[in-house]
């Protein structure tokens, strides 16, 4: 192995021989050039008017239909799109990357607000399981409860449920902030690597099990400790930082951020030293 | 995958076969191998109401081997001989298909274990349900076929439970479809979503205690496990927490009585569950869209945490 004290934190990865494959064909790893933004095109947007508005009744409608008809009014420039009758369908809202309001007058299924990039979503009911997975930017908030696996693998944006959410909450998370204004289920923030989860209730067992990076805040009692997750010093900074968010999130603003507990990764599990590729928004 | 769902009405009585086909067909993307039924419906409560099949659904599908309809016909005939040896007069007779049968019953003992002994012991014949408000019906196909073929549209009751089966680890065939009767207990019945992983642990303990299985289905481990807590005095609620650490694995699963209905959820709360929880009415299913089925205006619904039992009455 390679002397890594004459590495470059950048290489220190290669070094170790954690990349050894030969990357050939079409495959190959490209990584984001902020210097080539101005010929970034960015697949599936809209430029919308938020003043333009519509109703969308899903009743008798598949998801795909829905989604279809979701990108068929974006591409007519409607920024403001109220859907009705949504039924508690799966995998409705799904790959919106761009800037859009999007109201639900009712509950999601399974999947919904998957992958999206941007949109602004406020849901009057209640949400399944894996709400919001991969949410990259953009703010989403749900009236009532979740399911489990609320916001798994989310990047990025703001991500609120006002009542309970299930178990896994914010799992795999890379980054992004999830609020939950009740309680959550067990496994919350289950190996989740970067981002911020605050809880303003309780908490099940096994909080933070196995969590690379990132930091929970929870306002209530936690069942348990999952392996590798620690108490922090809950600091100035980070009061303020609540304070904020909460304000923004339309949520608990009166609470008392102060008695809140912090949790971190003890980092004897994991402990990456290379970080992800900035996200190309943050970079442009 | 497999889906389940489940509703109590509290204080009345409601269409609970046409309320739990619409439920379980809602969900038939996660399982249509088979599906059960188990209805408690409106009865006088003077005699038992006893289903049981003379051998196997053997249509397109299925994992059972053919057998001449003449088979069928010599079993039924030995099942009512031993109804006439053990006192048991057949009140109403119903041969809904081939294979399956339905039986109204006057039997004035309230030991089931010595009666089901003596009717399973026929080669090919299996008790689905014995009970006085009970029914316990599953076969192949989604829940639409099945409650065509049964005839369960109209079935009014005040709770019930289903279950839409995708065959993972056993056949498919009706002796591993679900729900399962809480042998020998009248009136018990349960479904499951997951997979128990010291099913063969459990079962043998239990075997040696004198409890009897009839397939190679995990999911009957639940009903055999929770009848022998109540053969020991425990109540329901008891047995299903208990359950919580005596089994092993991921698991929601539903257990109805004569008058209750209960659900519990593993540690884990690695399978899913949406319960709806109101004065008169209790609706819970894999997935939201089943209790659309039944209540499309805007409900508030939660999902249940884990390690949870939560049990209601009629």
């Amino acid at each position: 192995m390679a002397n890594l004290k004459n590495v470059t934190k950048k290489t220190k990865a290669q070094a170790m021989g954690m990349h050894t494959e030969v990357l050939t064909g079409r495959t190959q790893q490209k990584f984001f050039n902020p210097d080539e933004a101005e010929n970034f095109y960015y697949y599936g947007t809209y430029d919308v008017d938020f003043n333009k508005r519509t109703d969308l009744d899903v009743m008798d409608m598949t998801a795909a239909q829905a989604n279809k008809e979701i990108d068929n009014l974006m591409s007519q420039g409607y920024g403001t799109i109220v859907i009705k009758n949504p039924q508690g369908k799966h995998s409705i809202g799904v790959g919106i990357l761009n800037k859009l309001n999007l109201i639900f007058e009712g509950s999601l299924g399974y999947f919904g607000i998957g992958s999206c990039d941007g949109p602004i979503v406020r849901i009057n009911g209640r949400v399944g399981w894996s709400c919001a997975e991969n949410l990259m930017a953009g703010k989403v908030v749900i009236e009532k409860n979740a399911g489990s696996c609320f916001g798994a693998a989310i990047r990025g944006g703001d991500l609120i449920c006002k009542g309970s959410v299930g178990a896994r909450t914010g799992i795999d998370m890379k980054g992004g902030t999830i609020i939950i204004g009740g309680d959550a289920g067990a496994f919350t923030g289950f190996m989740m690597q970067r981002g911020r989860i605050i809880i303003l209730g309780n908490v099940g067992i096994n909080l933070g099990d196995s969590m690379y990076d990132g930091t929970i805040f929870v306002g209530g009692e936690i069942g348990s400790y999952g392996s590798d997750a620690v108490d922090a010093e809950l600091t100035k900074s980070d009061q303020d930082w609540l304070k904020r968010k909460l304000k923004v999130a339309e949520i608990g603003e009166n609470f008392d951020v102060s008695k809140m507990k912090k949790i971190v990764a003890g980092k004897k599990l994991w402990n990456y030293d290379n970080l992800e590729p900035t996200e190309k928004k943050g970079a442009i | 995958m497999c889906g389940i769902a489940g509703l109590i009405h509290r204080g009345k009585s409601s269409n609970v076969g046409h309320e739990l086909q619409g439920m379980l067909q809602a969900l038939k993307h996660r399982g249509e191998d088979s599906t059960g039924y188990a209805l408690y419906g409106d009865t006088d409560g003077k005699n038992f109401i006893m289903r049981f099949k003379v051998g196997e659904n053997v249509g397109e599908g299925s994992t059972s081997v053919a057998e001449d309809v003449s088979v069928y016909d010599e079993r039924k005939k030995i099942v009512d001989n031993y109804l006439s040896e053990m006192g048991a007069k057949i009140v109403k007779e119903e041969r809904i298909l081939p294979y399956s049968l339905r039986y109204e019953i006057e039997y004035n003992k309230k030991d089931l274990l010595e009666f089901s002994q003596k009717i399973e012991s026929i080669p090919g014949v299996e008790i689905l349900s014995m009970g006085k408000s009970l029914e316990v019906i599953k076969d192949l196909g989604n829940a639409k076929m099945v409650c065509d073929r049964y005839n369960l549209d109209k079935l009014v009751g005040t709770h019930a439970i289903g279950h839409a089966r995708m065959a993972t680890e056993s056949g498919v065939d009706i002796k591993s479809a679900h729900p399962f009767w809480g042998y020998p207990f009248s009136d018990v019945s349960v479904v499951h979503n997951g997979q128990l992983t010291n099913y063969w642990n459990n079962r043998r303990a239990l075997e040696n205690k004198g409890m009897r299985f009839m397939s190679e289905c995990d999911s009957e481990l639940i009903a055999v496990y929770l009848a022998e807590k109540m053969r020991d005095g425990a109540s329901l609620e008891e047995g299903m927490k208990e359950s919580l650490t005596g089994l092993d694995g991921v698991f929601t699963y539903f257990v109805a009585t004569k008058d209750s209905l209960g659900m519990a959820k593993d540690t884990m709360a690695a399978k899913p569950l949406v319960l709806y929880e109101s004065d008169d009415l209790v609706a819970m299913g894999s997935e939201e869209i089943a209790i659309r089925s039944i209540l499309p205006q805007e409900i508030d619904t939660y999902d249940p945490f884990d390690g949870e039992v939560k049990v209601w009455q009629i």
